[in-house]
This record gives C-alpha cells, sequence and structure tokens, in this order.
C-alpha cells in the first residue's frame, strides 16, 4: 500500500500519557507518507492535537509523564531526550488552530525564525519573505505593506501569514491543527488550495475541523477515537468506504 | 559560536533563577537581624518588666504595654472609620459611579496612596492638630485621635484600591443573573456582587490595617508621643505613643548594645511578626477564595 | 447562581418597586456622599500645599543651600540626597526585582518552593517601614561597617520597594499572550531568546510602570533612611555613596517639627517640592501604562 522509501514519519507503538492522568495515545502505528497530505480526524479528545505535538516536540511544554514507543522521521529518533529540538522545530513548521500573529510589522514575523537561526543578510531576508508568501498565497495582497503591523490584517490573511511563516525555514514537514476553524469560506477554499500546491515540496500532516474538510484534502488519513487509531488508509478509499463501523458511524455523523 | 550563546543563556537563566529565590533569602536575613539584636532583651529585662505599664527608658523601665496599647487605640480608631469609607468609596468606583467618574477617581485616589506619610505628618501638625484643639476644646490636639484620622488618611486608598479590583473582577453573570430575577442594583450590590467579592474585600481591610499599624511618620508627628496606657474612655482625645513611633524617635539617641537598643530592636521584633501574621492570614484568605471559586464555577 | 442560591434573602416583591428604587436613589446618593469624603481632602491636601508652598518656590530656593541653621536659604542639598537615594535604589532594585519576575512568570514551577517565594514576597511588602530602617541599620550600618551612607540608605530602600517592582512586573510579563511564547518556540526560539524578543519588549512599559511607582513610594519614605543615611545639615554634598546625605522628606520631618522658629513658608515649600517629586513620578507612570494600552499589537 505505502512503499517503504517513501514514508516521511515513522510512528510505532506510540504511547503517551499526561500527568494528570489523562492518557492522550495508546499504541500507535502509523506511518506518514513524503510530499502527501495525511490527515488525522476524529472527535475531540482523541489525542490528534497531542500526536501533531510529538512531530515538533512541543509538548515538552506540557506535562507529559509517560511517553513510550518510536517516532522516527528520515533517520532522526524524535523522542531522542538528547535531541537537539531547536533544529528539530525548523525542520517542523506548525499552524496554529487561532491565527496567532507576534506583535511586529508583517515582515517581522516572518524573519523572526531566520534570525533566530543566525540569518542576517538583508538579500536572504527579503528572498525568504517573498518566497514564502507566494507560497501562501498572501503575496498580492501584502507585498506592499509589509512594514505595517501584522495584526492590521484580516482573520484569513493572519492564518495565511501564519502558514507562510511556517515555511519561511523551509521545513520538511508542515503540521497544521484544526488551520481554518476560525475562518470563513472563501479564506479556508484559499488554505486548502495551498496545502494543494505545498505538497509538492513540503509534508503536510493536518488535523482537519469538519470531516468535510478531511475528505476534501486527504490523500491518506487515520481515524482517532480516545487515544487509539481505530482505521488508516487512502483518503479516497477511508471515506467512501470505511472498514471499521465506528468510524463509518463519525464520517456519517452519527456521533461526534 | 552557538556553544558561547548557550553558556550565556546558561548563566543568565542562574541569575534569574537566584533573583527568584532572593525574596526569601531577604526576608529571612531581616527575621536574622531582628533577633539577633532583639533577643538579647528577653536575658537582659525580665518579662514582668516586659508588661510594666511604665515606658520610661532612661530609669529603665520598658513596659510594652503602652506602646502596644496606643498602636492598638490608633489603629483601631482608625479602623472603625477607614473601613466603611474604604468599602463604601470603592462599591462607589466599582459599581455605581459612571465610566467618566471612574477614570477621574480610580487615579485621584492612588494619588492620596502616593502621598508621603511626612508630608500628611506636617499638615497634620499645622492644620489638624490646632483644628481638633478647637473644636474639642482640648488642652492639645496632638492626641490619638489626630493620629487615627490620618492613619485613616494612609489606610483608606490601599483598602479602596484592592477592594475595588476585587469587586470588578466578579463575573458579570452574577450581577445580570440577580437583574434578571428583578433584584435592583442596590440589591445586587450588597446582596451578591459584595458577598461574592468577600475574600477580596477581607484582603483589602487587612492590608489597610496592616499598613496603618506599620505606620511612622504620620503617628509619631502627631500623637503626642506620651507613653501613656490608654485605657480610659476618653484615652482616644489624650496624646499617645504607638510601637512604630518609639523606634523612629529613640533609635537616634541610644548607645549601641544597650538595653535600650535591645528592646528598640525587639519592638522590631513584635512589628515584624504582627505584618506577618496579617500577611498569612490575608493570603490563606485568597487562597480559599480561588478554591471556593474554581469550586463553585465548575 | 450558585451565589444566589445561598442567598435566600432575595426576594423579588413586585408591587414594592417603587419603595426599592427609592431606596436605591438614597443608597446611591449616600455611596456618592461618602466618596466625596474620601476625595475632597485629598483634593484639598493638594491645594492646600499648591497655594501656601508656591511663594516659596524659586529658583534660588532650588538650588542654594541653606542657611542660619536652616532657617533661611534653599533646599539644594535635599533634593539632590533625594535624588541620589532613589537612583541607588533603582540601580539595586530595578535588576533584582526584574529578574525575580521573569523567574515567577516563565520559570518557576507550580510547586512548594515557588509558594515559598510568593509568600516571602508578600511578607517583604508588609514589613512596616520602620522595621526597615532597623535592619538597615543592623546589617548595613553597623554589621557591614557602611556607616550612614548613601550606600547603606539604597540598600535598604531597594529591599524595601523590591516587592512592589515584583509583583508589577510579574503581572505586566503574564499579561502578555501565552500564545506567542507558543508560536516562538514553534519556530526554534529557546526559552530565553523568547522572553527576550518577544515577552520583555511587549512587557516592558507595564515593567516601567511598576519600577516608577515602586521608586516613587521609596523616594518619599522617611523611617528607612532616619538611621541608615540621612542627616539634618551637611554643608557639603556628599562626595561619595559612603557619605550620609540630606532627603527632602527626612528635612521636613525636622524642620517641622524641630527647628524651633521656622518658618512656615519654607516648611511649606519643602512639602510642596516633595509632592511634586512624587506626584510628577506617578503622572509619568499613568501616562507610560495608558499610552502602551492604546498601542498594543493584541
Amino acid at each position: 500500500m505505502v512503499i517503504a522509501d517513501m514514508i516521511k514519519i515513522l510512528i510505532e507503538h506510540l504511547s503517551l500519557q499526561y500527568s494528570d492522568g489523562k492518557e492522550s495515545l495508546r499504541d500507535i502505528n502509523l506511518e506518514i507518507p513524503a510530499n502527501e497530505i495525511t490527515v488525522l480526524f476524529g472527535p475531540a479528545g482523541g489525542g490528534k492535537s497531542s500526536l501533531l505535538r510529538i512531530f515538533n516536540r512541543l509538548n515538552d511544554l506540557a506535562d507529559v509523564k509517560l511517553i513510550s514507543g518510536k517516532v522516527l522521521m528520515d533517520d532522526t529518533d524524535i523522542l531522542d531526550p538528547k535531541l537537539d529540538v531547536i533544529s528539530l522545530r525548523r525542520r517542523v513548521g506548525m499552524v496554529f488552530a487561532r491565527p496567532v500573529v507576534l506583535p511586529m510589522s508583517i515582515r517581522s514575523n516572518l524573519t523572526y525564525g531566520l534570525e533566530l537561526a543566525g540569518e542576517k543578510q538583508e538579500t536572504k531576508l527579503n528572498e525568504a519573505v517573498e518566497r514564502s508568501l507566494v507560497q501562501a498565497a498572501l503575496w498580492d495582497e501584502v507585498k506592499d505593506r509589509l512594514d505595517e503591523p501584522a495584526v492590521s490584517l484580516s482573520g484569513g490573511q493572519q492564518q495565511r501569514l501564519c502558514l507562510a511563516r511556517s515555511l519561511v525555514l523551509k521545513p520538511e514537514v508542515i503540521l497544521l491543527d484544526e488551520p481554518t476553524s476560525g475562518l470563513d469560506p472563501i479564506s479556508t477554499g484559499k488554505v486548502e488550495a495551498s496545502l494543494h500546491d505545498l505538497k509538492q515540496t513540503y509534508t503536510i500532516v493536518l488535523v482537519p475541523h469538519s470531516v468535510q474538510q478531511a475528505a476534501r484534502v486527504s490523500d491518506f488519513a487515520g481515524f482517532f477515537l480516545q487515544g487509539e487509531l481505530i482505521e488508516k488508509g487512502i483518503g479516497k478509499e477511508l471515506f467512501i468506504n470505511p472498514k471499521d463501523k465506528r468510524t463509518e458511524d463519525y464520517i456519517m455523523g452519527r456521533f461526534g | 559560536m552557538e556553544s558561547t550563546k548557550n553558556l550565556n543563556e546558561y548563566l543568565l537563566t542562574r541569575l534569574i533563577k537566584i533573583s527568584g529565590y532572593s525574596a526569601i533569602v531577604f526576608v529571612l536575613m531581616i527575621f536574622y537581624f531582628l533577633l539577633r539584636e532583639g533577643l538579647p532583651t528577653l536575658g537582659e529585662v525580665s518579662f514582668l518588666k516586659l508588661i510594666s505599664i511604665r515606658w520610661y527608658p532612661i530609669e529603665n523601665y520598658f513596659g510594652l504595654l503602652p506602646l502596644i496599647g496606643g498602636s492598638l487605640i490608633v489603629t483601631l480608631g482608625a479602623a472603625i472609620f477607614a473601613i466603611p469609607i474604604g468599602i463604601c468609596t470603592a462599591v462607589f468606583i466599582a459599581e455605581v459611579a459612571p465610566r467618566w467618574t471612574r477614570d477621574i477617581l480610580k487615579p485621584l485616589v492612588e494619588v492620596l496612596g502616593g502621598i508621603p506619610s511626612v508630608v500628611l505628618g506636617f499638615l497634620g501638625i499645622l492644620i489638624l492638630a490646632p483644628a481638633l484643639r478647637r473644636l474639642l476644646d482640648l488642652p492639645t490636639g496632638l492626641t490619638a485621635l489626630a493620629g487615627s484620622i490620618l492613619l485613616g488618611g494612609v489606610a483608606i486608598p490601599t483598602i479602596v484600591s484592592v477592594a475595588e479590583d476585587a469587586l470588578d473582577s466578579v463575573p458579570r453573570s452574577y450581577r445580570d443573573a440577580a437583574l434578571a430575577l428583578g433584584a435592583t442594583q442596590w440589591q445586587t450590590i450588597w446582596r451578591v456582587t459584595l458577598p461574592a467579592a468577600r475574600s477580596g474585600v477581607m484582603t483589602a481591610i487587612m492590608l489597610g490595617i496592616g499598613r496603618a499599624i506599620g505606620e511612622t511618620m504620620a503617628v509619631m508627628m502627631v500623637t503626642g508621643n506620651a507613653a501613656v496606657l490608654p485605657v480610659k474612655w476618653n484615652s482616644i482625645f489624650l496624646p499617645a505613643r504607638t510601637m512604630t513611633a518609639t523606634i523612629a524617635a529613640e533609635m537616634g539617641e541610644v548607645a549601641k548594645n544597650s538595653t535600650h537598643y535591645h528592646v528598640l530592636f525587639f519592638i522590631g521584633l513584635v512589628l515584624f511578626l504582627i505584618s506577618l501574621g496579617i500577611n498569612i492570614a490575608a493570603s490563606t484568605a485568597v487562597f480559599k477564595q480561588r478554591k471556593r471559586a474554581e469550586r463553585i464555577l465548575s | 447562581m450558585a451565589a444566589l442560591h445561598r442567598q435566600g434573602k432575595i426576594y423579588i416583591n413586585p408591587g414594592s418597586s417603587d419603595l426599592r428604587l427609592t431606596r436605591q436613589k438614597i443608597g446611591f446618593g449616600c455611596l456618592s456622599l461618602i466618596t466625596l469624603v474620601t476625595v475632597i481632602p485629598i483634593l484639598a491636601v493638594v491645594i492646600y500645599i499648591l497655594i501656601k508652598g508656591l511663594p516659596a518656590i524659586s529658583w534660588t530656593f532650588l538650588s542654594t543651600f541653606p542657611f542660619d541653621g536652616v532657617k533661611q536659604g534653599g533646599i539644594f542639598p535635599a533634593i539632590i540626597g533625594t535624588f541620589y537615594l532613589t537612583l541607588g535604589t533603582a540601580i539595586f532594585s530595578v535588576p533584582l526585582g526584574i529578574g525575580a519576575a521573569i523567574y515567577l512568570s516563565e520559570y518557576a514551577p507550580e510547586n512548594r518552593w515557588t509558594r515559598m517565594i510568593r509568600i516571602a514576597i508578600i511578607n517583604l511588602a508588609g514589613i512596616p517601614s520602620v522595621v526597615y530602617g532597623l535592619f538597615g541599620l543592623g546589617l548595613f550600618v553597623i554589621f557591614l561597617k557602611f556607616g550612614t551612607s548613601i550606600l547603606a540608605g539604597s540598600l535598604t530602600l531597594s529591599i524595601m520597594t523590591l516587592p512592589v517592582i515584583i509583583s508589577t512586573a510579574e503581572e505586566a510579563l503574564r499579561a502578555v499572550p501565552q500564545s506567542f511564547r507558543v508560536v516562538s518556540i514553534s519556530v526554534g526560539a529557546t526559552r530565553w531568546q523568547t522572553i527576550r524578543r518577544i515577552v520583555l519588549p511587549q512587557s516592558l512599559p507595564g515593567i516601567i510602570t511598576g519600577v516608577i511607582l515602586g521608586l516613587e513610594r521609596a523616594a518619599g519614605e522617611t523611617a528607612p533612611i532616619l538611621f541608615t543615611a540621612a542627616s539634618f545639615f551637611l554643608p557639603r554634598l556628599p562626595n561619595s555613596f559612603l557619605d550620609p546625605t540630606m532627603a527632602l522628606p527626612y528635612h521636613l520631618f525636622v524642620i517641622s517639627t524641630q527647628v524651633p522658629g521656622m518658618p512656615v513658608k519654607i516648611q511649606y515649600g519643602t512639602a510642596l517640592v516633595l509632592i511634586v517629586f512624587v506626584l510628577g513620578m506617578n503622572l509619568i507612570a499613568t501616562t507610560i501604562r495608558s499610552r502602551a494600552r492604546a498601542h498594543r499589537q493584541w
């Protein structure tokens, strides 16, 4: 089904528990293929966001009690406690549910990550700003106002700015956690269209905010229920012909 | 390059952590020094003498009761009028006043809180004391009453600020619910909002009283500085001496390591412990309120 | 709603709504009167000192030394002394206070030790100013042998100012949305880089406001410098920070209580200068706070 050397992230027997006893993930086995859009969907509390945050080790910020299993990105063991998480986070970009723009200009929002990485050359910075804004389909709208505060943009524009920000460091993987949940349908459409183009260059892992979005964009999908991966497979097949009854019930809206 | 950056960050983080713990270090240091210079008192002055009613250090009378009594009566006098006035003002600012009034009043009250106590004491000497003497036909206006009035002026801004904050943070939904049931605004304030903010208001009162007890200059300048035990019903119209004023007035004249010196530090120790007690009580109240609020709202 | 259940005492009686509204009007009226009782004295104090002190103010007054045993002349050395003390306080308390605030807001875990730090801060805030004076005397003047000096006074005032700076700075840091920190980390920043590049710059106005308010309090205090730094009359300005100094609050205290025949005009003039100094700082702090709020990008 999935050819081995096309796998970007390999997850084996992953379990995660938080300090307050809430068990978040239980024995997850999943392959994230490279240069495709993989969708993790399911009802709230299923562990999808937690899984996403493991890929860039953002769960270090939360109270994790226990984490076991293996998560490999290419040859990097993401769960290794001695891993250089800073460079991991430069290889894995993230877009959050609410557009969070930093309190600076549009340009500075984008160059923030680059400057942290040590990039100082004006030309390289400007080129990265333009490139990422083009990829996020925002360049035409803001190219004359790059020095204005980012908060002056509309909600949809801010979220596309966040998308651009995640692209600036030329990551390998982009994680999106319900990126269009606050957006109107037009902005949602623009973001989904961008993702379609971006997957040529990047590996995309997305948590959708609706089953319909999941069905629209996924090349591969995994259904999560209460911390367990119930079913996984090629997007088209999973949504038309789910094998597990629970998956079918959720897709048909019988619960959620 | 990366490694020097990492080293810098590591050192900086260590320094920040040390700064954080410095508060504990300072409290312990203060406690230690007060103990060090104050405890010898217990060896040099018998306990009976300490609880006697004569404070006359020149002749070795170190009775603390008049001083404690002085602090008590002046603070009590302040509390009697500062607490109701402070709370009513806080209620007015938080619940009744229109926006534009509140924007004027809040900074104004902060201004009163910022006036140095020595200025209040100064006005007390020049204006308040003579006024009291004339109005109440007293031999002198430098009395406990004058001290109480000034202390009230010191306590009220603290009470108003903290209580106003507490009232402000009562969730809108409480007020809306009461109004929806047909209560008037007035009823809502006194039967819903104020009780809901109860522990914040208690904290305000405790902090205000704490500030009053600890006040030095204003009381020293207007209470007349006579260390007499205030037991008569009209003691408030007589001069008195607080613990704080005693330390401030006499410290400059004592010989180091004399008994008098030790006793003054001992008084300081007592004041330290009193404020410790008040603060612990105030913070336990806040802690309990937070837990209660979590239970109610969850 | 739980608050209402507990009240039981609310009874809604539609028939008497007129009566309730009248009661409310009277109640509100009383509250506003009481608030005036709080507010009018504040205005009265400031205006009165302004009126009686202005005649004394002149360039000579502000820039020359006193003579004739302080009964004539200016208060220049007192102004400079207060300035030096405030500066000294800033030097010690600002880095330490901000560092502690950063620790509490960004690094400290929610455990017993952190709670102890917070209790220590609350206690430092409540210690009477005269007890700080005693502590400063015991530690800085005597034990560390700094003598009565600007250094001893500044150190004493710094510890006193620390809790104010820490709590306002921590509040300013916490006000910065958590989402900024998460985003910063997600693009590869370390915790300190996030603090330096985003959290600190965004919270700077709030921190500065807190610092100024803390220093304003230090500038106006008398008791902590009574035995640690202040001297009544010095013929020259201090040469080094190991010299004692004159200071505005102490000067006002002495000339209003211990100099017979002191011209009243000069007393009011000194009080006016002190108030202008202190309230001026208050004004600056408040302006910074409101302008920052208007320009916030979140």
